[in-house]
């Protein structure tokens, strides 16, 4: 299929994915990621003229409820595995100076 | 020690005041403390004690629903309320979760003493149980061998005695591949009969939790309590189906006429050694069923559309590890950025950021509509091949997976012939049917399944059919070393 770039930008997807390779492992991480896409290929055979994609396995749709509230304040237990949290915050490291 | 017995010898024995709650409880702790399979992560010493008193009080009381006091293993991707659950995982070595499962409530409920929780594939993914962060689990019937996957923690704890059954998930095949190469009885209910809720999450639009015991009447048990509509999984369906209401009290419905059984040709093309899975096409055939050959031509397409889709559900699912609300996070992180990455980077093992980086490929910009558009279609025309052949049988008839269980290591450096073991059990998912493995023999001393595929919602034709099959063969029974279950309790 001449849409689909043979090429594997690594950097770009680690990026996007929040992920960090060292140069140890950047080479077999492509690797295996170049098997695996050469293995969905075979997808591009088939011909889905006019198939409508499948989402939900027995094509149910989304149900709804409605918008009552349903829980109560737990902050503390939920909190309670949090790594680093203080006065009811999560913490991270400083994002604005 | 008492030997090894079905969930319902040890249900009767509660009943009839052969053996207490909480005696049983100690029993079974003690036989995880001496496991050597590595099949648990976690054994709930204190609460299981707790429950177990619980239990007793109940039984005492006088109620009689046959799981109170019956020990039960969860696998570590529910949470459990107050106990540790790491889904295999180093991002989740430290959580405990602030809740339960739907699932681990309904067993407690119905009485089950959860007595701990058993290893699995990191984040469910993998077929081996070697991508667990807490150490591959030995497959009992040769140590040197895996015990399938991702479920491989609950099935060779039940086929080592540990307990008589446990919970697993099922996603592309992480009930049904483990309890064939396991030998013992595995069934993946159809996609929305069992809650999702607090099963955390891999692939969402094919997760689906099931049960792992000695045999379809045990399972129909555990099936009674775990099945039903739950509001909080929005995926969850709505569903009277008489059987399943009465499968607690009733058992197992009769099938009441023979079956129309289809043999799927795909199935069965590559299979090195077909005797076992013959000779059970026999066995069903001399009991007045009915056997023709079907075709499902998509099968071979099931792989790669499987590892599109939930790779790239997975790469959605776990965007949420970020190292701040919980899970693990790396020390002096010197930015947000630097937070994320090195925590996820840390957190993760390798098949778990393979997964992520494919899906993130697949769903990434001008990529989209080449992978997972394309793999939703050629999904949509696997679940058509389903929908047509069950025009004309009843249930579908087929080996559970390629070959017995491998040795360690065998298959580790090559994830996509890894893959290639989900093959008879991934379109399955993918058209979100109910399916069911059962042991049918050995290959090279090694127990293999047989699968056995039903409609969305009959459930009762596998549990029927099985229980049939199981009437009329003892590989169910078998375990290691020439150990057999007992279906009753001696004292």
């Amino acid at each position: 299929m001449s849409e689909i770039d043979p090429t594997i930008d690594l950097a770009h997807l680690a990026n996007l994915a929040r992920l960090n390779f060292d140069p140890n492992t950047t080479e077999s991480a492509r690797t295996d990621l170049e098997k695996i896409i050469a293995m969905i290929d075979v997808m591009q055979d088939v011909d889905t003229e006019g198939v409508a994609p499948l989402s939900h396995p027995l094509d149910g749709a989304q149900r709804l409820r409605q918008d009552l509230i349903n829980e109560t304040e737990q902050r503390e237990k939920f909190q309670h595995t949090a790594p680093a949290k203080a006065e009811g915050y999560y913490l991270v490291p400083r994002v604005v100076d | 020690m008492q030997a090894m017995t079905t969930l319902r010898a040890m249900s009767r024995a509660l009943a009839a005041r052969q053996i207490s709650c909480l005696e049983l409880t100690e029993e079974h702790l003690a036989r995880l403390t001496a496991d050597d399979t590595n099949s648990f992560i976690t054994v709930a010493h204190a609460s299981a004690r707790e429950h177990a008193k619980q239990a007793q009080q109940r039984r005492e009381q006088g109620e009689t629903q046959p799981l109170i006091g019956v020990p039960i293993a969860h696998k570590d991707i529910f949470c459990t309320d107050g106990l540790a659950t790491t889904c295999g995982s180093r991002m989740l070595e430290n959580f405990i979760a602030p809740y339960d499962a739907h699932v681990v409530t309904l067993l407690a409920q119905a009485g089950m003493i959860t007595v701990g929780k058993t290893n699995m594939d990191e984040f469910a993914m993998g077929s081996s149980n070697e991508s667990s962060h807490f150490g591959p689990v030995s497959n009992p019937w040769n140590t040197d061998c895996v015990p399938g996957g991702s479920s491989g923690g609950s099935a060779a704890a039940v086929a080592a005695g540990l307990v008589a059954c446990a919970t697993g998930t099922d996603t592309g095949g992480s009930i049904r591949q483990p309890a064939a190469l396991c030998g013992i009885t595995g069934l993946k209910p159809t996609y929305g009969r069992i809650s999702r809720y607090g099963m955390i999450a891999f692939a969402s639009s094919l997760d689906q939790a099931g049960t792992m015991t000695c045999d379809a009447d045990d399972a129909a048990l555990m099936l009674s309590a775990m099945a039903g509509f739950d509001s909080k999984d929005s995926t969850s369906i709505q569903r009277h189906d008489a059987w399943l209401s009465d499968l607690a009290e009733n058992g197992i419905p009769d099938l009441g006429r023979t079956l129309k059984i289809g043999l799927p040709r795909e199935y069965y093309a590559d299979l090195k050694d077909s005797t076992a899975i013959e000779d059970v096409q026999k066995t069903l055939a001399q009991q007045g069923h009915k056997l023709v050959d079907v075709n499902l031509p998509h099968t071979h397409q099931a792989i790669p559309v499987y590892y599109v889709i939930a790779s790239a559900e997975a790469s959605t699912n776990l965007s949420r590890y970020d190292g701040v609300r919980f899970g693990h996070r790396c020390d002096d992180p010197q930015s947000l950025d630097d937070l994320y990455r090195r925590s996820r980077s840390e957190g993760f093992g390798d098949e778990v950021k393979r997964r992520i980086l494919t899906g993130t490929y697949t769903l990434s910009v001008g990529y989209f509509d080449a992978y997972y558009i394309k793999a939703q279609q050629i999904r949509r025309l696997i679940a058509n091949d389903f929908s047509k052949v069950f025009a004309d049988v009843d249930i579908l008839l087929t080996p559970t997976s390629p070959t017995p269980a491998f040795r360690k290591g065998q298959l580790n450096n090559d994830p996509v012939a890894m893959y290639q073991q989900d093959l008879y059990t991934v379109p399955t998912s993918l058209a979100g049917l109910p399916a069911l493995s059962m042991p049918c023999g050995f290959v090279d001393g090694l127990p293999v399944g047989a699968q056995l595929i039903a409609p969305a919602f009959r459930e009762d034709l596998l549990l029927g059919l099985a229980a049939t099959y199981q009437k009329h063969s003892d590989w169910h029974l078998q375990r290691p070393k020439g150990a057999r279950v007992g279906q009753e309790w001696v004292t």
